[in-house]
């Protein structure tokens, strides 16, 4: 399971007893890895019915609440760590989203899928949209409505005054540091607000 | 019928007398009163696996199982509460009460003051959501229980939760607030005071001493009833239950039943009228209208929250427009700003306020998982 990999590489930039808000926080595994490694004391973001009775069953915290609204629960700078996992591309706005991890987070770790990686462009050039383990979608059915690549996603941060502290990029798990946005297929980023 | 495998039985009433005076928020003292309850499950050596119910303004202490086996309808929460139900009575012991000031047995205005020998009525006190705490530690005292593995309710009783949570924090393990708000609105009070009016002004209430008259003020309990039931449902469900369906199949252009909503409507107020007490409607509407952890918005909400310390479950529903989702909300942000564990459910239903009564498919399994992670976390 390529989350796995994506959760140790984020829990080791969270120090223990950190505070964290993990935003579209799926059926809590991340917060409960994070509960359970590094003593975390962590709040999820869901709108999904099936995922909050998942939550609940892991006794993880997780508030029912539509992310694209903003997060006006939420005081400014109350969190170490506001994470955006695997769920930046399937988001209508995501300048409010990133906007709101760096009023309510000291940082945000954000994870995106490259849809630069060489499979997938590969797929394009043979004249399809790339459909691979990481994006199994069809064009039809996709959520994930903005996709981006390694490349496009940091200058996105440049633009937006967000400053990005640390990468990781992995392929099916696995460390890359050569030709990341061609090799990697995942990537995890720290940042902060700039200034 | 009423021994069926997830029903909690035939179940007896219990009463506890109290002769501890007890001074309510009015500054008036109770120098002695009865509170009745019902239990169901089992009491644990540790006593660590108990649970309260609190209910809501119409509720009493009879939340699950039958009184006898002529009895039609179970208890008001039995859909929730039972062996394998949502809240397991195999695992847990639930206690039900019925509030100061009710009339399901609990001492209330239609009891016998002992010092005149006649009904309260008008000179019964006026009960606060505190002063139902204050009396329900002491119930919990004596059935030996220091700390409840869960406190629930549901609007009033949801108050009644989130005031055990800021009063006793040591003695709430977990809070479930369903379908509750921190304090009325002006809307919410208005509501109130109409349903209240049709009371006061009913000729047959005699200042609060029907009894004596040997009436009771059926047409202004019938009004209030009929006008809460339109604010507990949503503008669809009755659209869908009733429509413009009518009667019969013509017009009768005169002032009778015609629509079937107005049959609902005539019919749930006559059934209340013959079974509540006017007073205590009075006393548990102003309750709502009084009650606010933030002393009138001279603190915040998240400063009124600071003593709590139990895990909290919210819950409200989308069709609700009474104790509207925001207003949970409000709950909710709260507790965080306190860093409380707290989790929040929106649960799409079409049923309005009422929709925390029925049992909802989603619902039910969210607190049948809150409920068993909670019961595994403490060991039962």
């Amino acid at each position: 399971m390529i989350a796995r990999a994506d959760f140790a590489a984020i829990a080791r930039w969270v120090p223990p007893n950190a505070k964290v808000l993990d935003l579209g926080c799926g059926d809590g595994s991340l917060l409960k890895y994070l509960k359970e490694t590094r003593n975390a004391h962590g709040y999820g973001i869901e709108i999904a019915d099936a995922n909050i009775i998942a939550c609940a069953g892991k006794g993880v915290n997780v508030i029912q609440m539509d992310l694209e609204a903003g997060l006006s629960e939420f005081e400014p700078q109350s969190f170490d760590f506001v994470i955006l996992s695997q769920t930046l591309q399937a988001m209508r706005n995501i300048e409010l989203v990133v906007k709101e991890i760096l009023r309510v987070g000291k940082h945000g770790i954000v994870t995106i899928p490259n849809f630069g990686y060489w499979r997938h462009r590969l797929q394009i050039i043979g004249g399809r949209m790339p459909v691979s383990r990481d994006l199994p979608y069809q064009w039809y059915d996709t959520p994930n409505i903005h996709l981006c690549t390694f490349v496009d996603f940091e200058a996105f941060c440049r633009d937006h005054g967000v400053h990005i502290l640390e990468r990781h990029v992995m392929c099916d798990g696995k460390d890359v540091s050569l030709l990341p946005n061609l090799l990697g297929n995942l990537a995890v980023y720290r940042f902060e607000s700039r200034g | 019928m009423h021994s069926q495998p997830n029903s909690v039985g035939i179940i007896t009433p219990q009463t506890a007398h109290f002769d501890t005076p007890i001074v309510l928020k009015s500054g008036a003292t109770l120098d002695s009163y009865d509170l009745v309850y019902e239990t169901y499950g089992v009491l644990n050596t540790d006593k660590s696996n108990a649970i309260l119910v609190c209910h809501a303004l119409s509720g009493h202490h009879h939340v699950a199982g039958f009184h006898s086996e002529q009895e039609k309808r179970p208890g008001w929460w039995d859909n929730m509460i039972g062996p394998g139900k949502p809240v397991d009575t195999e695992r847990f012991f639930v206690v039900g009460l019925n509030n100061l000031g009710g009339c399901h047995g609990s001492t209330g205005p239609s009891s016998i003051d002992p010092k005149t020998g006649q009904p309260y009525g008008k000179d019964f006190p006026f009960v606060t959501v505190e002063d139902w705490v204050e009396a329900q530690t002491r119930l919990a005292d004596r059935l030996g229980i220091e700390t409840f593995a869960a406190i629930m309710g549901g609007s009033l009783g949801g108050m009644q939760v989130l005031s055990w949570s800021i009063l006793h924090p040591q003695r709430v393990r977990h809070a479930l607030v369903i379908a509750a708000a921190p304090w009325l609105t002006a809307q919410n009070i208005a509501f109130n005071d109409v349903a209240r009016q049709a009371i006061l002004t009913d000729p047959d209430f005699h200042g609060g001493n029907f009894y004596q008259h040997g009436v009771i003020p059926r047409r202004g309990l019938r009004l209030a009833r009929m006008l809460g039931h339109i604010t507990y449902l949503s503008d669809d469900v009755m659209g869908e239950k009733f429509g413009r369906i009518l009667k019969n199949e013509v017009f009768q252009f005169g002032y009778g039943v015609e629509f079937e909503v107005e049959s609902y409507l005539r019919y749930q107020g006559d059934k209340f009228a013959d079974s509540f007490d006017a007073n205590t409607y009075l006393l548990m509407t102003k309750a709502l209208d009084y009650f606010d952890p933030t002393h009138h918005h001279r603190s915040s909400l998240s400063a009124a929250l600071k003593p709590a310390s139990a895990d909290f479950l919210v819950v409200s529903f989308t069709s609700d427009w009474r104790f509207a989702p925001s207003r949970s909300r409000e709950i909710v942000k709260a507790l965080l700003d306190n860093n409380l564990n707290v989790s929040y459910a929106e649960i799409t239903a079409a049923h309005g306020h009422d929709a925390f009564l029925m049992p909802d498919p989603h619902y039910h399994r969210l607190v049948r998982t809150y409920m068993s992670n909670a019961a595994e976390e403490l060991g039962l």
